[in-house]
C-alpha cells in the first residue's frame, strides 16, 4: 500500500532534490524530494540500502561462531548483535542462563546502551539542538560543540568511554569481544575489574542526570518546536519485563496503539512472526514491518527510546523512574509522538542504564559461579533484544551438522522505516513546501531522521568515502545545482 | 578511568588501526595491527576498532607518536605514509571521524596540541561483505609493513627521563 506523499502521480514531470548520503547517519541513506514547478512537495522518500547480505554470509557457518561473527555487521552496535545472536543460540543449545551469565550479559548490554546513547546525544544531536537547525554547516558537529560547550563535550566523551570500558571488561576486548557464548558467558568479573568499574559509576550516574536535565530543558524551551516537529501518530513496539517494567535485555513483546492502549501484550518473542509482517515495496531495499493485527495501513509502528519509555508501565531504578514521570507529566499523560522527544527519552534510558550498571556492580553473582548451562538441542533459535535504537531480532535455523541454514535479522532501523518516512514527509510539508530549497532547510529533513538515530548497518568506512552530495535536478533530469557538504577528503 | 590524564603506563607509540575484517580489503587495518602486535616492539601499543570515534582522542593521551592505519579507496598504491595534522571535519557521518578529526577533537577536548601523528593509508580495491583480502591488497600490506616497522621501532625506543615499564 502507499501513503500520502509516498508516490507522486507523475514523477517524470517533477523536480528532484536528493540528499545523498545522509550526514551523521551510518552507511548509505538517501532522501529524494520531488517538487512541482511551484516548489510544492509531491513525493518524499527515505531510501536505505539495507544490509541483507549478512544473512547469506552467515549461512554454512557453525552456530557457535555466530555471536562473534555478527559483530562485524555493525561498527556501532556490535554488542547488540553479539547478545541478540547469543540469545538465539541459547535456544539452539537449550540453555537456561545461570545468574552469573545473565548478569554479566546485562552489564555488557547496559554498557552498550550507555555509550551509544551518549554518542548520539552529546555528539550527533547536540549540535543541532544547541546551535539550531539553521546554523551553518561548519558548526553542526562535535568539533564546534567542543569549542563552544567544552564541558558538555568532555562529559559526553567520558560517558562513552565508561560504557566502552564496561564492554571491554565483560566481553574481554574493546571490539570483537567473545563474552557471550551459546548458553552463557565465557568469563565472570574479577574483584579488581568490579572495583575498577565501581570507582566511576556514581559520576556516570550524576552526569547522566545532568544529561536528562539538558534534554528536558531543551524540550521545554521550545515546546511548539519539540512537540510539533515531524510529528506523526503511530503504534509503538518494544519488549517489556514480565512485570511490565522497562527491560532492555529480555522480556515479552508489547505493542500500544497511537492512543496508548495496549494492542498486544505478552507476545512470545520466539514466535515474533505471528505479530509482525514485513512488507516489501518496489522503491526501497528496506522492508516495512507492520503489526499483523492492524494491517499495513495502520499497523506500522515506531521502536526505540520513545516507544520503550512509554510502552513500559514503570522503570525500576529510582532516578530514571522520576525522570520518566516528569516526561509523562509534561505531556499531560497523552502519548508523545514527536520525533524530537526521542532525545529526552534517550537520556532517560541512559540514566536507567547507568543506575542498572551500578546495581549490577554491587551483585556478587558477577564474580563467579556457573558460566554456562546447556539443555536440549533445538534447530531454531530466536533472540530479541532492545538495542540502543530499538528492537533487534535475530532468528536462525541450524542443521544436524551444527551449521546455520537460514538467518533472518530485523534491525531497529527497519522497524522504524515507515516512521522515519512519515517524519520527513511531515517536515517537508511544514518547512519545504512551496519554498526555495536551501541547505538549512534540507538539514531539517536530516534532523528528523537523526532523531531516530538510525544505524544503517555498514561498518565499512575506508578512507575517501562518504561525501554528502545534494543535487537539484530539473524535470528533464538535468542537474541544475549540486553541493558537496565537506567533500571526501583524500588520504593525507 | 574518567579523566583526560594519561596513565603512567602508557606506551609512547600507538598504532590505531581501523577496519572490518569481514569486508574484503577493509581488513587491511586490522591485519596490519596483527602484524605489528606480532613483532612485539618495545614501547608500542596496538589498538584496533571498526571505525574512529571521538573517544579515541583519549587513546592519544601521553603518546609520543600515533600512527593511524586504514584501508584507502583510490589512494596511491601500495600505500601512503604521511604526517597528519588536526583538521576539523564537517564531513563525518553519524558514527565515525577521520584521523585528522580525532586529532582535532583531542585539541578541543584537552586544550593541548595532539601528539605527532602519521597516517598509513594502504590501498584497497574490494570491500564486499565476506570477501577475502585481495591479492593486490595483500601485497600492498607487506609493502606498507616494510615502512611501518622501522618507524615504530625507532619511535618506541626509550628516551632519557622515560618511566620504566611497570
Amino acid at each position: 500500500m502507499s501513503f500520502e506523499l509516498e508516490t507522486a502521480a507523475h514523477p517524470e514531470q517533477l523536480k528532484r532534490v536528493a540528499i545523498d548520503p545522509l550526514s551523521r547517519v551510518e552507511g548509505h541513506g538517501k532522501v529524494t524530494l520531488l517538487l512541482d514547478e511551484d516548489g510544492h512537495v509531491q513525493q518524499v522518500r527515505l531510501h536505505i540500502v539495507e544490509f541483507r547480505g549478512f544473512e547469506k554470509f552467515i549461512q554454512g557457518r557453525p552456530y557457535w561462531e555466530v555471536p562473534v561473527m555478527v559483530q562485524r555487521l555493525c561498527g556501532i552496535c556490535p554488542v547488540s548483535h553479539h547478545l541478540a545472536a547469543a540469545k538465539a543460540m541459547d535456544m539452539i543449545v537449550g540453555g537456561r542462563l545461570t545468574p552469573t551469565a545473565e548478569k554479566i550479559r546485562r552489564l555488557m548490554h547496559h554498557g552498550q546502551i550507555l555509550q551509544s546513547h551518549a554518542l548520539h546525544f552529546f555528539h550527533l544531536a547536540s549540535p543541532d539542538l544547541l546551535f539550531g537547525f539553521d546554523s551553518e554547516v561548519a558548526r553542526r558537529n562535535v568539533v564546534a560543540l567542543a569549542a563552544e560547550h567544552p564541558e558538555i563535550a568532555r562529559k559526553g566523551v567520558l560517558l562513552r568511554k565508561y560504557g566502552q570500558e564496561v564492554i571491554r571488561v565483560t566481553a574481554g576486548k574493546r571490539v570483537h569481544g567473545t563474552g557471550a557464548i551459546p548458553g552463557g558467558v565465557n568469563k565472570s568479573l574479577t574483584a579488581e575489574e568490579r572495583s575498577y568499574l565501581q570507582e566511576d559509576v556514581y559520576r556516570v550516574i550524576a552526569w547522566s542526570r545532568e544529561a536528562v536535565e539538558i534534554a528536558r530543558r531543551l524540550h521545554e524551551s521550545n515546546r511548539a518546536l519539540y512537540d510539533g516537529f515531524g510529528r506523526f501518530a503511530s503504534s509503538m513496539l518494544s519488549i517489556v519485563a514480565p512485570d511490565g517494567s522497562l527491560d532492555l535485555y529480555d522480556g515479552h513483546l508489547r505493542a500500544r496503539d497511537a492512543d496508548g492502549q495496549i494492542l498486544v501484550d505478552r507476545g512470545d518473542c520466539s514466535r515474533y512472526w505471528e505479530l509482525i509482517f514485513e512488507e516489501v515495496k518496489p522503491w526501497s531495499y528496506m522492508k516495512f514491518p507492520f503489526l499483523r493485527a492492524l494491517g499495513p495501513e495502520a499497523g506500522w509502528y515506531k521502536v526505540g527510546p520513545l516507544a520503550r519509555v512509554q510502552n513500559c508501565d514503570r522503570i525500576n531504578t529510582p532516578l530514571a523512574a522520576a525522570a520518566r514521570r516528569d516526561f509523562l507529566e509534561a505531556s499531560g499523560g497523552r502519548p508523545v509522538h514527536s520525533p524530537l522527544a526521542y532525545h529526552w527519552t534517550r537520556m532517560i534510558e541512559m540514566l536507567f542504564a547507568a543506575e542498572t550498571i551500578k546495581d549490577l556492580l554491587h551483585d556478587d553473582d558477577l564474580l563467579g559461579g556457573e558460566l554456562v548451562a546447556l539443555g536440549e538441542r533445538s534447530e531454531r533459535g530466536v533472540g530479541i533484544i532492545e538495542a540502543p535504537r530499538g528492537t533487534l531480532i535475530h532468528h536462525y535455523r541450524v542443521d544436524e551438522h551444527d551449521q546455520i541454514t537460514r538467518a533472518n535479522l530485523i534491525v531497529s532501523t527497519t522497524h522504524n522505516n515507515q516512521a522515519m518516512n512519515e517524519a520527513i514527509r511531515q517536515v517537508a510539508r511544514t518547512y519545504l513546501d512551496g519554498r526555495r530549497i536551501t541547505e538549512p532547510l534540507l538539514n531539517h529533513i536530516e534532523v528528523a531522521i537523526r532523531a531516530f538515530d538510525p544505524c544503517l548497518s555498514c561498518a565499512t568506512h575506508a578512507l575517501g568515502q562518504m561525501p554528502l552530495a545534494v543535487e537539484l535536478v530539473d524535470a528533464a533530469g538535468t542537474v541544475v545545482d549540486r553541493r558537496l557538504r565537506g567533500d571526501a577528503a583524500p588520504p593525507c | 578511568m574518567l579523566s583526560f590524564e594519561a596513565s603512567a603506563h602508557t606506551a609512547p607509540v600507538l598504532v590505531l588501526a581501523v577496519g572490518n575484517p569481514s569486508r574484503g580489503d577493509d581488513a587491511l587495518g586490522p591485519l596490519a595491527a596483527q602484524q605489528v602486535a606480532a613483532l612485539g616492539l618495545p614501547g608500542v601499543e596496538v589498538l584496533t576498532d571498526f571505525q574512529l570515534q571521538v573517544e579515541h582522542a583519549l587513546d592519544l593521551l601521553g603518546r609520543r607518536l600515533v600512527v593511524f592505519v586504514d584501508a584507502a579507496v583510490g589512494g596511491r598504491a601500495p600505500f601512503e605514509l604521511r604526517p597528519l595534522l588536526p583538521r576539523a571535519d564537517v564531513r563525518h557521518t553519524s558514527h565515525s571521524l577521520s584521523p585528522a578529526a580525532v586529532l582535532d577533537a583531542y585539541h578541543r577536548l584537552t586544550g593541548a596540541a595532539p601528539p605527532p601523528a602519521r597516517q598509513l593509508a594502504i590501498r584497497g580495491e574490494g570491500f564486499e561483505l565476506g570477501a577475502p583480502l585481495g591479492e593486490a591488497a595483500a601485497a600492498n600490506l607487506q609493502a606498507a609493513m616494510t615502512a611501518l616497522a622501522p618507524l615504530l621501532l625507532a619511535a618506541g625506543q626509550p628516551l632519557p627521563g622515560d618511566r620504566l615499564p611497570a
